[in-house]
């Protein structure tokens, strides 16, 4: 039962990062690629009704955390206190960019809307990104099971680390860059004329950007905590993960310059799914390494919670997902197709 | 007090007490949105329609504010209180989560479907969309007060061999007595909110002298709606909590009273200000036997005063829960007297050229939100120095791992954060109450924009 949980939080975290992933993206660039207001609304509306929707994932993603693996989510949560709230103040900002920049139809609120729409996607996905490098590369709990990290200390790959150190820091830019991939993707499916073809030719060249973070990644991360490739060299299986993601990246780059939106698109959703699945597969059994030592790590079987509400919560969390996968259906398809030029002011 | 236990309990106190100005007056509109509808349909007549539009963009701008500042709640649990959580996750994560999952999403969908699905649906379609607003905010107030009434009365639990407490039967825990009144109760009050603000607004538009129509409508359902809610709040939803309060936490009951030693036939204090370290209250104005027959219903009883209760039990702040109990229960009578007076004059036809009673109505529209702040208080104040009751102690639940400076810095951030958060809201506010009910149009099907701008 536990095993299957960390599955399906792992799937809640893909989903989360899938999803909201492209708006954060799109978000990330929409100040960049824009050459006009009507360019930027555009954008806005691209994602405007699937936006919260997507973020969903993100509360029920936490909410599940919180009762199938309390430990985790207590721990995890104090542990990274200050970059966590400043996630919160991120999204607070953003949600009150995108929902009320129409509101304040004067040109400088919107420009102020905007600036605190691209400044806090692109925050939050370097924040999402060192938070995996923070998992990844482990942090100090000791044997009273709590750690509280500051949010930097030292940059030098040696020493008592904050939050933010080289890894993370690389981490995070790597999650910008491949979020601004996606999200670039999107907007090219979701629009046609001028825009289209700019954003499509700035996905081309972080697609290049993005392999070249890939490939110089795995020995980072090896570098970081050598731990991480205990699991695939005692299941050589697991291999195929990393070549999964290699060959959605090209698929994605390929289809891309073929102008085959929809299919690059995907192939960039299975890019974030597989190089995430890597990390899962990397991490299993453990949900967030202790640095100093695998007797301190916070387990899928330290962490859960007693098997009767691991059942019971698998009765409505499954009902919950199929209502909220109905949904997500039947908003996409409502939602599908290119934005007409500015129909709405 | 130790400063980062004291700065985390503010924390928490500071952003959930922002977060309820929104989902109270939410909760309490979706209902009156289905009344709206429900007219719309049963007279023919245009005009509820619009209104139940022009109210639908309050609830909507309401509910964005509600979201974007409830998402840090569900967080601060882990952050600020990571040792509560680690412990009771296995219990009370299972509502929490269940409310970001269902309702959150039901309530997103079911609002897109209300707001864009006007002319598609049909009337009867449109009028399920709205009813499934109103079940899918009120769903989810649900479950959160199954979360504080766990707190309150665990039912439903056992201890894991690391000392976490684990829910053992999912329907005892959503069945618990304690919720079942608390949502009875709260609901009471989110009405109460959603019918003075509706029946401030129709106040405002007839003293103004336009939107006559609308102002009349807003009154009506306002005055209505506000004098039921009320008198339910107070009887029998409050009376039932006080009277279950009284036999789980008789401690509570005590110094929300002011009651320091025990006595039959007790009386219950008006005003006063209760001296815990003399064990006396200042200024009292008091009526005799009233507590007795409230909590008992005989004027005989014995009700235990705070000496009948060993001091480590007491609730930690006796002053500031009595306040908040009293500014709850003479707001909520203040709010009966108003509505009860509105109600009168609806009913002999005056109301709408009372304008001194129409001043009224508009300025108390603070009360409900007042008072129901000042009820969460009551509960929450009043369950210390327990975070569950009887079994984890609030100087035992919070994040040890997490100094004073952290938690202060981040209760400054939101200090600042919320004030603009404040003035953005009002501004919007003001602005669509100005721009009126005639302006609310059908929006069409292709959903384009966010929702609370649509």
């Amino acid at each position: 039962m536990e095993s299957t949980w960390f599955i399906l939080v792992m799937l809640m975290i893909v989903a989360y990062a899938v999803f909201d992933g492209f708006d954060l993206g799109a978000g990330t660039l929409h100040l960049f690629i824009s050459q006009t207001d009507s360019d930027r609304r555009t954008i806005l509306r691209s994602i405007g009704p699937v936006w919260d929707g997507n973020e969903v994932w993100l509360i029920a993603g936490a909410g599940t955390l919180y009762f199938a693996f309390p430990a985790l989510y207590a721990v995890s949560f104090s542990g990274f206190y200050l970059p966590l709230h400043i996630v919160l103040w991120l999204l607070i900002l953003r949600g009150i960019g995108i929902e009320f920049r129409a509101q304040l139809s004067r040109e400088i609120a919107a420009g102020l809307f905007d600036g605190f729409f691209a400044l806090s996607s692109g925050l939050l996905a370097l924040f999402f990104g060192a938070a995996l490098g923070n998992v990844i590369r482990g942090v100090p709990i000791g044997a009273d099971h709590w750690f509280f990290e500051p949010l930097w200390t030292t940059l030098l790959p040696w020493g008592d680390t904050g939050i933010l150190d080289w890894y993370t820091i690389f981490t995070g830019i790597f999650t910008v860059i491949a979020l601004a991939m996606h999200g670039a993707l999107w907007i090219s499916l979701k629009t046609d004329g001028g825009i289209r073809g700019r954003v499509s030719m700035v996905a081309n060249r972080i697609a290049l950007i993005l392999g070249i973070f890939t490939i110089v990644g795995v020995p980072l991360t090896i570098l970081a905590r050598p731990a991480t490739v205990a699991n695939y060299l005692r299941h050589p299986v697991l291999f195929v993960i990393p070549a999964a993601v290699i060959a959605s990246l090209y698929l994605a780059w390929i289809w891309n310059r073929g102008g085959r939106e929809l299919p690059a698109f995907l192939a960039s959703c299975a890019y974030i799914t597989s190089a995430l699945a890597g990390v899962a597969a990397a991490l299993y059994p453990a949900l967030l390494p202790s640095s100093y030592g695998p007797q301190f790590d916070i387990t899928i079987f330290n962490a859960a919670t007693g098997s009767y509400a691991l059942r019971v919560g698998f009765i409505w969390w499954g009902l919950g997902m199929a209502l909220a996968t109905g949904y997500f259906i039947f908003a996409y398809r409502m939602f599908r197709g290119k934005l007409q030029e500015d129909s709405i002011g | 007090m130790n400063d980062a236990l004291f700065l985390h309990r503010i924390h928490f106190a500071f952003t959930i007490t922002f977060h309820y100005l929104f989902p109270q007056l939410t909760m309490g509109l979706a209902p009156l949105i289905v009344v709206l509808k429900t007219l719309a349909i049963r007279t023919g007549n245009e005009s509820y329609n619009r209104a139940a539009r022009f109210w639908t963009k309050i609830f909507g701008i309401n509910f964005a504010f509600g979201v974007v500042t409830g998402i840090p709640m569900e967080f601060e649990f882990g952050t600020n209180w990571a040792r509560f959580s680690q412990l009771t996750g296995g219990v009370i994560g299972q509502p929490l989560a269940m409310e970001g999952t269902f309702s959150f999403l039901l309530e997103s969908a079911f609002l897109g479907l209300f707001l864009y699905g006007e002319k598609r649906l049909g009337k009867w379609g449109h009028w399920c969309a709205a009813f499934l607003v109103f079940l899918g905010s009120w769903l989810s107030g649900f479950f959160i007060i199954v979360t504080d009434a766990w707190m309150q009365h665990p039912v439903a639990y056992a201890r894991l061999p690391n000392g976490s407490f684990t829910v053992t039967s999912f329907w005892g825990l959503l069945t618990n007595p304690w919720a079942l009144i608390q949502f009875a109760h709260n609901m009471c009050g989110a009405l109460a909110t959603g019918a003075f603000v509706m029946a401030a607004v129709g106040a405002m538009y007839l003293l103004e002298r336009r939107n006559h129509e609308y102002g009349r409508i807003f009154l009506r359902v306002g005055v209505i709606a506000g004098v039921l809610a009320s008198m339910a709040q107070g009887f029998p939803t409050g009376d039932l909590h006080g009277k279950y309060l009284a036999k789980h936490q008789p401690v509570t009951i005590a110094a929300m009273e002011g009651l320091f030693k025990s006595e039959t036939g007790a009386p219950m204090v008006i005003i006063g200000q209760p001296d815990a370290e003399h064990e006396s209250i200042d200024n009292p104005i008091v009526v005799n036997k009233v507590l007795s027959f409230l909590v008992y219903g005989t004027t005989a009883a014995e009700v235990q005063g705070l000496n009948a209760f060993p001091k480590d039990q007491w609730p930690t702040n006796i002053p500031l829960l009595f306040f908040a109990y009293h500014i709850m229960v003479g707001l909520g009578t203040v709010m009966i007297a108003v509505m009860a007076a509105a109600a009168f004059l609806l009913w002999r036809r005056v109301l709408y050229c009372a304008r001194w009673m129409l001043w009224i109505v508009l300025l108390s529209f603070p009360c409900p939100y007042i008072a129901n702040t000042a009820g969460w208080m009551t509960a929450e104040v009043g369950r210390q120095p327990w975070l569950v009751y009887g079994l984890l102690r609030t100087t035992q639940g919070y994040s040890a791992n997490v100094n004073a400076a952290n938690s202060l810095f981040t209760l400054l951030g939101y200090m600042g954060l919320y004030l603009a958060l404040g003035i953005l809201f009002v501004f919007i506010m003001v602005r669509e109450l100005g721009n009126g009910p005639a302006a609310a149009e059908v929006h069409s099907i292709q959903p384009g924009t966010p929702i609370a701008t649509a």
